[in-house]
């Protein structure tokens, strides 16, 4: 036995004992304990302190509602805040810290909130912190800021993995108490796919805290017969620790599934929590009913709880949570806690019926309750000795998941409660309690039949079985919201301190609209979003502007239903896991070279190739582009996007997609062709090689080889789904390597087959080849660098092999493999654009490639791009860049100035867009879009960049800073 | 002639037993996709019905004695036959189905894990949506995992064929395994 306040029976273990810490001191409890179960049989009944006045705090519940009883779970790095102690699976050495108190929960130093009370009303923080106004940023908001939040974060990372998933069903059944089990009983007979969630672990819901019998046996056992036979079933499937958080469209909800929360730790390889994904055509909410408190004067402190929750730690967990209790109600429902207490022997010292006239008005105890006073029908007042009270107001039915389309609930008298309204999610149905169905036997019935509902529609055709007899008892409630009687503080909202008196003066100061209620005094808000308060705050408005609760509205629910671990969000996206990389067909050999990586979208490409002796980035840089325009560089161009485009009209399409003409490009040649958004925009470059009749290769950027693949699909299946055009993607097909420089052509004439000679093989030529004795390959001779250049492709399975082999031939020649780094010198020197000056907002015209748009054709982009905005003479140039003083440095995103010009926007000329280190040129060049700039060419002017302080004379000169007579690439 | 690597650039496939479930990387299958041009279907079913190459119904996959299919496309297939025969796949289809379809060399375009075990739709509802346990077998599909857009192949029961982009073997090979070692 574990404890001075356990009693007999229970669905807990004896035969286990569990040891755990509670702000450090030991205590035992026993498999299917809650953490707040152990507690309270330990005698403990404070549990931590509340948000704003710091009132000590127990469990108010024995579930998922719970607004008081937050704890720090574990410590270290998978420390928990703001855990439910009422839902916290015990498990040995579980280790748990009461929060949001200093230096202890039981002598609080900010309990002093609580006598300032009267300052901290509703509306405190906009009444008080409006002046004077410069306090606000510097001092307010950080104190605020500070003093907010309720447990503390262990600011480690979390060392447990989370999952996601994707699940299906036929039918969702949220929930596993009466109403739920009978619908996945006769759902899972009829043998459609069924997926029975409850949030507890363990499956009976309401069964497992009552006495009554269900078939004849106890409810528990019943339960666990129906598990049993569900379990049975291969087309049912059951989740347990999974609570259905939120319902989306086209029947999805989202479910997290608390795998090892249980557990001290995970077991190696498996989640701690996974968010599952359930795909279902039909779904039944049988989440059952939340009960409620009334308010009263100081009917907040530890020991006082819900009705059914008492009664819950007696017959499901073997506590009685006091010496002496009592009972406060207002429903028929509330007296059963009485009885079940009185038949285990427990001692209980009063019932307050509140349908008789008697009222709770006030109780006493700092830490727990001593002590009630009782107000009779009578007029008459007296004291009773209580340890423990629990308190009934009726019962709300869980619809929150019915709300996530924005449902609004209805009021029902019958119950007093709000109930799903019309305009949920359209495959939901809400059964048992969540429905208003009290009883158990209503509960089974109306499980069932919903079941039957839901199969019909799916065109099955099941038979109603028989229902277990079990308690049909009505329930009968006279509505009681606080009690009127007393001048203290009633507690509403335990979790935001909200109160009665909140609700007055919300009233009084006119925010008596349910919205404007709610974000007034923070009714609702929080971890509990209001499961115990909402209604009660409402029946108060609407006591106080006349109205009835319905005419006062209600605010509703929004996902998730219960609070989510952001690490269950993220799952997997953590760290380097956060996305898939892309690695090149060269990555292993670059690799063992000790290259340096960075990445391009999801691909990992070569940066650049530190040698021994090489200290700054730029050392290796340098000497790459050096060395590859006196002799030959390798680069590994795969990643640029590589599109197959056959068919009878693949000309023609070309000619629609392309700026420029394709149609008309001979079999064996390859052509650069730009390609316009609809706008007129530049969308990409890249060349197109023609390999047959009807048979071409497109090359597309990096960045955008899956937009322009898009692009195409789009063109070829809704605008021109007349033309014989098929299209796939290669760029993973085809390993593809660049080989510049003088002494490119003699580099690959040690490897491939055919007579590749100026002659045979002539710029833009294109073509299968063969490498290394037999090996089919494709060649293209095309340049970005300036230089006499090739592109070759083998079959990506050969690519290792081939940047080997390359760089082996090349050796003769003193070949070196470049990066990226170093193709961006090379272009840049050469002047051709990239994706700095393919920014989504220049044309054709700035990138001074004008003659490229045909006005023969008609082709994507090109009515716009006539527009006379995108025409201006005066509008940017493409223009090279190079400091006065070759020993100055430039910025990217420097802005054009005249000299003398003030740095202001009127004056601005435009901007550099892309800067590099030319070796060749022994200074920093750039390229930039500048105002008129084909008419500035040999011009001084400014670059001037705020963010870096710099400041900069520099000359205007052409793009093509290298051979930009194109000798050496027709070489 | 050059030395050939796998996708996750050993010299053999690799192969993973982890709990029930076993991944097998499958290094010896040659692909070519295989699109009608427009109007000629006829031609192609003709064509591919003399040659037994069976061309799947959307969402299917279909085996042959030489060659199989699964769906990718309307009127667009992915053809899959033994690599060591069948190196040359494209060249091959083309011969056979000449100007009636535009058929493209696909074999290094892929990576192809094959997954085996008990209920393997437990393992791949931690990966995708593809609602596994709900489809016949034959079943063929396009999904993404963890990102990577891949297609997915009921083969039999227990046994479900992955096909991702090739440049991302390991990290796919990673969320599979991941997945594995989960349950």
């Amino acid at each position: 036995m574990s404890g001075k306040n356990r009693i007999s029976g229970g669905q807990i273990d004896r035969s286990q004992t569990l040891k755990f810490q509670f702000d450090g001191q030991d205590f035992t409890g026993h498999p299917g304990d809650t953490l707040a179960s152990a507690l309270l049989a330990n005698g403990v009944r404070l549990m931590g302190r509340s948000f704003k006045y710091h009132r000590p705090r127990g469990a108010l519940s024995a579930g998922s509602e719970e607004p008081n009883a937050l704890v720090e779970l574990r410590t270290g790095a998978r420390l928990e805040p703001n855990t439910r102690a009422t839902v916290a699976e015990l498990f040995d050495g579980l280790e748990a810290n009461s929060q949001n108190r200093w230096p202890s929960l039981s002598f609080d130093a900010l309990a002093i909130n609580d006598r300032l009370s009267n300052f901290f009303a509703a509306g405190f923080y906009y009444k008080t912190f409006m002046w004077p106004k410069a306090f606000w940023e510097k001092i307010y908001e950080p104190l605020i800021r500070r003093a907010a939040g309720l447990g503390s974060l262990s600011r480690l990372d979390d060392p447990d993995h989370y999952d996601k998933g994707f699940v299906h069903c036929d039918l969702l059944i949220i929930g596993a108490g009466p109403a739920g089990l009978m619908a996945a009983l006769t759902a899972g007979r009829s043998g459609v796919r069924v997926i029975l969630a409850d949030e507890d672990f363990r499956f009976g819901g309401r069964l497992n805290a009552e006495t009554f019998e269900v078939g004849g046996m106890p409810g528990a056992d019943w339960a666990s017969t129906v598990v049993a036979e569900l379990a049975s079933l291969p087309n049912v499937r059951l989740m347990l620790r999974t609570t259905v958080i939120g319902a989306f469209d086209h029947g999805i909800y989202s479910a997290v599934e608390r795998v090892s929360d249980h557990l001290p730790e995970p077991l190696p390889g498996k989640p701690r929590q996974t968010l599952w994904r359930i795909y279902s055509r039909r779904a039944i909410l049988a989440g059952g009913a939340t009960e409620r408190p009334i308010a009263f004067e100081n009917n907040d402190r530890p020991g006082i709880m819900l009705a059914a929750s008492l009664r819950a730690y007696a017959n499901r967990w073997g506590v009685a949570v006091g010496d002496k209790i009592a009972v406060f109600t207002n429903n028929s429902d509330g007296l059963r806690t009485a009885q079940d207490l009185k038949a285990r022997g427990v001692n209980v010292v009063a019932v307050i019926d509140s349908r008789d006239g008697a009222e709770v008005i006030d109780t006493s105890g700092r830490l727990g309750l001593t002590s009630i006073t009782v107000r009779q029908a009578s007029g008459k007042t007296e004291t009773i000795e209580a340890t423990a009270l629990g308190v009934s107001g009726g019962w709300n039915p869980n619809i929150n998941i019915t709300s996530h389309h924005r449902s609004k609930p209805e009021w029902n008298d019958s119950v007093a409660a709000f109930v799903p309204g019309l305009g949920g999610p359209l495959q939901l149905v809400a059964s048992g309690a969540a429905a208003g169905e009290f009883s158990t036997h209503g509960a089974l019935q109306s499980g069932r039949a919903c079941a039957l509902d839901a199969l019909n529609l799916l065109g099955v055709h099941a038979k109603a079985f028989e229902l277990p007899k079990a308690d049909d008892s009505p329930f009968s409630l006279q509505p009681l919201w606080h009690v009127q009687f007393g001048k203290g503080r009633a507690w509403i909202d335990f979790q935001n301190d909200v109160t009665v008196k909140d609700i007055k003066l919300a009233h009084q100061e006119n925010f008596s609209s349910v919205e404007h209620l709610k974000r007034y005094t923070t009714l609702g808000m929080a971890t509990d979003q209001g499961k115990t308060g909402n209604v009660i705050g409402l029946a108060i408005m609407a006591e106080l502007t006349g109205k009835t609760i319905p005419e006062t509205g209600s605010t509703i629910y929004r996902p998730p239903y219960t609070p989510v671990a952001m690490g269950a969000l993220a799952g997997r996206s953590r760290g380097k896991e956060f996305k898939p990389f892309r690695l090149t067909p060269s990555h292993t050999w670059a690799e063992q070279q000790g290259a340096i990586f960075v990445e391009v979208g999801m691909w990992l490409r070569t940066q650049w190739l530190p040698r021994a002796g090489e200290t700054h980035w730029r050392q290796s840089v340098d000497r790459e582009v050096l060395a590859t325009r006196k002799s030959v560089g390798i680069c590994d161009v795969t990643t640029l996007g590589k599109i197959d485009i056959q068919g009878t009209d693949a000309g023609v399409f070309l000619d629609k997609i392309y700026a420029n003409t394709f149609s008309t490009l001979a079999i064996g040649k390859c052509r650069y062709g730009l390609m316009l958004r609809e706008d007129g925009i530049v969308f990409d470059d890249g060349t197109t090689a023609r390999l047959g009749q009807h048979e071409y290769v497109m090359t597309t950027t990096t960045a955008n080889a899956v937009t322009v693949f898009r692009h195409l699909e789009f063109a070829r299946q809704c605008l021109y789904p007349d033309l014989d055009v098929q299209l796939i993607s290669t760029t993973e097909a085809w390993a593809q390597y660049s080989v510049a420089g003088p002494n490119a052509r003699n580099l690959l004439t040690k490897i491939v087959d055919q007579d590749i000679s100026d002659a045979a093989f002539p710029y833009m030529g294109a073509g299968n080849i063969t490498v290394c004795g037999g090996l089919r390959a494709r060649l293209f001779r095309i340049s970005f660098s300036g230089e006499l250049a090739y592109e070759i492709a083998v079959p990506t399975r050969y690519g290792d092999a081939l940047i080997r082999k390359l760089v082996d031939v090349g050796q003769e020649f003193d070949a070196v493999v470049y990066g990226t780094e170093t193709l961006g010198v090379l272009r840049i020197e050469k002047g051709h654009v990239a994706g700095n000056e393919l920014n989504g907002q220049s044309t054709a015209l700035n990138m001074g490639l004008g003659k490229m748009v045909s006005k023969k054709k008609d082709a994507f982009g090109m009515v716009l791009s006539q527009r006379e905005g995108l025409n201006d003479p005066h509008g940017y140039r493409l223009v090279g860049v190079k400091p006065v003083n070759q020993s100055q440095a430039l910025t990217a995103g420097s802005h054009f100035l005249e000299i003398g010009a003030a740095p202001l926007a009127a004056n601005d000329g435009g901007w550099l867009t892309s800067m590099v280190y030319s070796p060749h040129v022994g200074s920093h060049i750039s390229l930039g879009y500048l105002k008129e700039g084909d008419k500035k060419i040999g011009k001084r002017m400014r670059v001037v960049n705020f963010l870096n302080k710099t400041d900069v004379l520099v000359e205007i000169v052409s793009p093509h800073f290298f051979d930009s007579e194109g000798v050496r690439l027709r070489g | 002639m050059l030395k050939s690597l796998t996708a996750l650039g050993s010299d053999a496939a690799t192969t993973l037993n982890i709990g029930d479930y076993r991944i097998t990387e499958r290094f010896d299958v040659a692909l070519a996709s295989l699109a009608c041009r427009r109007g000629r279907r006829a031609e192609v079913t003709r064509i591919a019905n003399s040659t037994k190459l069976p061309l799947a119904e959307p969402n299917e996959t279909s085996a042959g004695p030489i060659y199989g299919s699964f769906w990718i496309a309307p009127e667009h297939w992915m053809i899959e036959a033994d690599f060591a025969s069948h190196e040359s796949i494209a060249t091959e289809l083309k011969a056979l189905f000449g100007d009636t379809a535009s058929i493209t060399e696909q074999t290094d375009a892929w990576v192809r894990f094959d997954v085996a075990g008990p209920l393997p739709q437990r393992l791949f509802e931690k990966l995708c949506n593809v609602d596994l346990a709900g489809v016949n077998t034959g079943y063929a599909s396009r999904t993404v995992i963890e990102h990577i857009g891949c297609y997915l192949i009921k083969r039999s029961s227990p046994e479900i064929t992955v096909y991702g982009p090739r440049s991302s073997a390991k990290s796919l090979l990673h969320a599979i395994e991941t997945a594995a070692h989960s349950l």
